[in-house]
């Protein structure tokens, strides 16, 4: 698999340090357990309490992905067909750059000054807006929570909810600096008086933009229709109201059918935010047809591929299936203290860590398959059922031959291996660190547990490290203690 | 290469490892022309009243209102309440035939698609799934997109009749409907579950984010 040309805006080498930050952070700390515990958490549990079918169409649901992944090129090429002869224009991009130069083209052909944008993290893994701006192209967010964060400057810190981590203070803040026309002493201290006041500002610009920008949550074959899933109405308004729509969208998306889609829109909001469906589910085929009263006069798909067939031919394949809902992240004891941005790129969480390495390489995302305890949630939870800490290992054992972690962990971890790979050995020296271990305990009369082991100051700074009882558990287990 | 020849070339050379390309289009054609029978939960395959009952409560559930009206002559007075309830006295109407003949005397209407300014809009639901109380909207010349989003309050008309239990059969509608060989949907259809909402501050649930902030549904009986 030959690896992207790195993102240079990525910051994954540093998330050591962005957990520590993380950690210390009280407030994010605060945000974290209400967005997660005690609010996706909750509401996916009550979402499938209501749908006693949702294991039974998690499972049909990954076999409908695996279906499409191993005939892509047949739908994809069948999707691109239906669209053209509905009136749609279908561009294929290499990578992001290519992307970018596509959306650019359009928006450069019809002169647009502004572009509404809704909700996409395909436009935040090729950097849309960045490149859009810098050819004096205005984007706007209109999602509220990518809006506040554009706002800020700030990438998005979970896929669904991207800016969870900003209270409403700095929202309040954030919309008095940004919004200068207004009354400087209105009161911006209510969650209402915040989202009217976004609500009003984007109205205008919504009614005004020259070319939409949206995603695509699903693409269906057999009709040449591309779909988007929101709750505010804003990803709806952008892809109605300007004269252009594009939906800037990856290749693994498409599906046979509507029924199809069906199946994975009865999973997708309720593994999110345990909602039955999400408020608009919006179907669009091609361009406004005569007779219609609105809808864009032009409309474009990208289809990105950025790597995805490499994915395809890996060992990493099954992370095609992701239809980007956040369960992973919402479940994961990691993601749930370290929030999104310590991740350093795009994609957080479990199905981040496992893409990241492949967008910006091993060497720069190295840390991020380690940050899991494999605990299993992530994979638990998945409507598609991706076997996340299987692909997690696999990242890991990749990261090792290509040298990380280096120093004394790798000659550490090089000693281990040698250590469990042979287990007379491993016996023998088990036992001898158990007798030690004991021996140091009773000469430092320390009692049951060690409270400071130097050498072992990594362990014993936060916890007590127990004295062995007995010997080593092969022994006990020879002598039949079970 | 182009950058269609070059993906669907690396496609190709990974899947054709697996299962040759002519056997891939085969799996393909056959799949699309005898899907396999979806799967639907059994909240989806209600009928009668209890279909209808369904959609009621699943509209609801998801912070629909419901009004059930004995028939259309009944939704001037529906709209007139909800129109003094915000206390105005304008609204925009889709130009649905039915409602071009009901009698608005007394109220500021206009017909068209949905304008910045719209304070209630009047639409006409294609379908409504009982299943998830979800309402169907199709765009065409009687049935303008943007009216289902613009407005604060967007009141929705649904017959009884054009109730139906799962998504699958709103789907089956659009397809018979269609002259054979034809493409069978409309530029846009709209899934519409409950008013707009939004969470992204603070995860304060808030309804009216960008689209309505009430969702006034007038189910007409029989």
């Amino acid at each position: 698999m030959s690896p992207m040309p790195g993102d240079t805006n990525a910051k994954c080498h540093d998330f050591q340090q962005a957990a520590q930050d993380a950690l210390n952070d009280g407030r994010l700390q605060s945000l974290l357990g209400r967005t997660l515990e005690n609010g996706f958490q909750k509401k996916r549990l009550q979402g499938m309490a209501r749908l006693p079918e949702y294991d039974q169409l998690r499972d049909r649901a990954r076999d409908l992905k695996n279906h499409v992944l191993d005939h892509l090129d047949v739908y994809l090429e069948r999707f691109e067909t239906e669209l053209v002869k509905a009136g749609g224009q279908v561009h294929w991009a290499r990578d992001a750059a290519h992307a970018r130069e596509i959306v650019l083209k359009i928006c450069e052909d019809v002169g647009a000054k502004t572009v509404t944008k809704g909700k996409s993290m395909i436009t935040e893994e090729i950097a849309l807006n960045d490149h859009l701006a810098a050819h004096g192209i205005t984007p706007i967010e209109t999602d509220l929570g990518e809006y506040i964060i554009q706002l800020r400057d700030e990438p998005p810190s979970h896929i669904i909810a991207p800016a969870f981590h900003v209270t409403k203070d700095q929202v309040a803040e954030t919309f008095k600096d940004h919004h200068q026309h207004l009354n400087a002493d209105r009161d911006l201290s209510e969650p209402t008086s915040l989202l009217s006041e976004a609500r009003t500002e984007l109205r205008e610009k919504f009614l005004h933009a020259d070319v939409g920008i949206t995603g695509a949550n699903i693409l269906v074959a057999e009709t040449g229709t591309a779909m988007i899933v929101t709750n505010e109405g804003n990803g709806d308004l952008t892809q109605s109201l300007p004269p252009v729509h594009i939906a800037v969208t990856s290749i693994e998306k498409v599906v046979p059918t509507l029924e199809d889609a069906t199946l994975i829109l009865r999973l997708l909001a309720r593994s999110a935010t345990g909602q039955e469906q999400s408020v608009y589910n919006t179907f669009f085929t091609a361009a406004k047809r005569p007779g219609d009263l609105d809808g864009p006069e032009a409309f474009h798909v990208v289809l990105l591929d950025n790597g995805r067939t490499d994915l395809l031919a890996s060992e990493f394949r099954d992370i095609l299936r992701c239809i980007r809902c956040g369960a992973c992240m919402n479940h994961c004891p990691v993601f749930g203290v370290t929030s999104g941005h310590a991740y350093g790129w795009v994609y957080p969480g479990p199905m981040g860590s496992v893409l990241t390495p492949h967008f910006v390489g091993i060497d720069e995302a190295h840390l991020l398959p380690g940050a899991s305890t494999f605990c299993g949630r992530c994979e638990a939870v998945c409507p598609v059922r991706i076997p996340l800490p299987e692909l997690l290992r696999k990242w890991r054992v990749r990261g090792f031959a290509a040298g990380h972690p280096a120093g004394l962990a790798r000659s550490m971890l090089r000693a281990w291996a040698v250590l469990a790979g042979r287990p007379k050995i491993y016996r023998v020296v088990m036992a001898g660190a158990v007798a030690g271990l004991r021996a140091l305990a009773m000469l430092g009369r320390v009692g049951g547990a060690f409270k400071d082991l130097p050498g072992a100051r990594g362990w014993t700074r936060a916890r007590d490290l127990p004295v062995p009882q007995g010997g080593t558990f092969q022994t006990r287990y020879r002598k039949g203690e079970r | 290469m182009n950058a269609r020849t070059d993906i669907l070339a690396r496609l190709r050379d990974t899947l054709d490892r697996q299962q040759g390309r002519a056997d891939r289009e085969a799996a393909v054609a056959r799949r699309l022309q005898n899907p396999p029978l979806a799967q639907i939960p059994k909240r989806g395959q209600t009928s009668g009243a209890q279909l209808r009952d369904t959609f009621i409560e699943e509209a609801r559930h998801a912070d629909a209102q419901v009004h059930r009206l004995a028939g259309v002559r009944d939704i001037p007075a529906a709209v007139r309440l909800a129109l003094d309830n915000a206390h105005i006295n304008a609204l925009k109407i889709t130009p649905h035939p039915t409602l071009k003949a009901l009698d608005w005397a007394g109220m500021d209407v206009q017909f068209g698609p949905g304008l910045g300014g719209d304070h209630l809009g009047l639409s006409v639901a294609y379908a409504g799934v009982a299943e998830t109380g979800t309402l169907v909207m199709v765009s065409g010349p009687t049935s303008p997109v943007t009216l289902n989003f613009l407005p604060d309050v967007h009141m929705v008309v649904i017959l009884e009749r054009d109730l139906v239990a799962n998504y699958e059969a709103v789907w089956q509608r659009l397809r018979d409907a269609a002259p054979p060989g034809a493409g069978f949907l409309p530029r846009t259809v709209n899934w519409i579950t409950g008013p707009s909402r939004t969470a992204d501050i603070e995860q304060t649930l808030l309804l009216g984010a960008h689209g309505p902030r009430k969702l006034i549904i007038l189910l007409i009986d029989g």
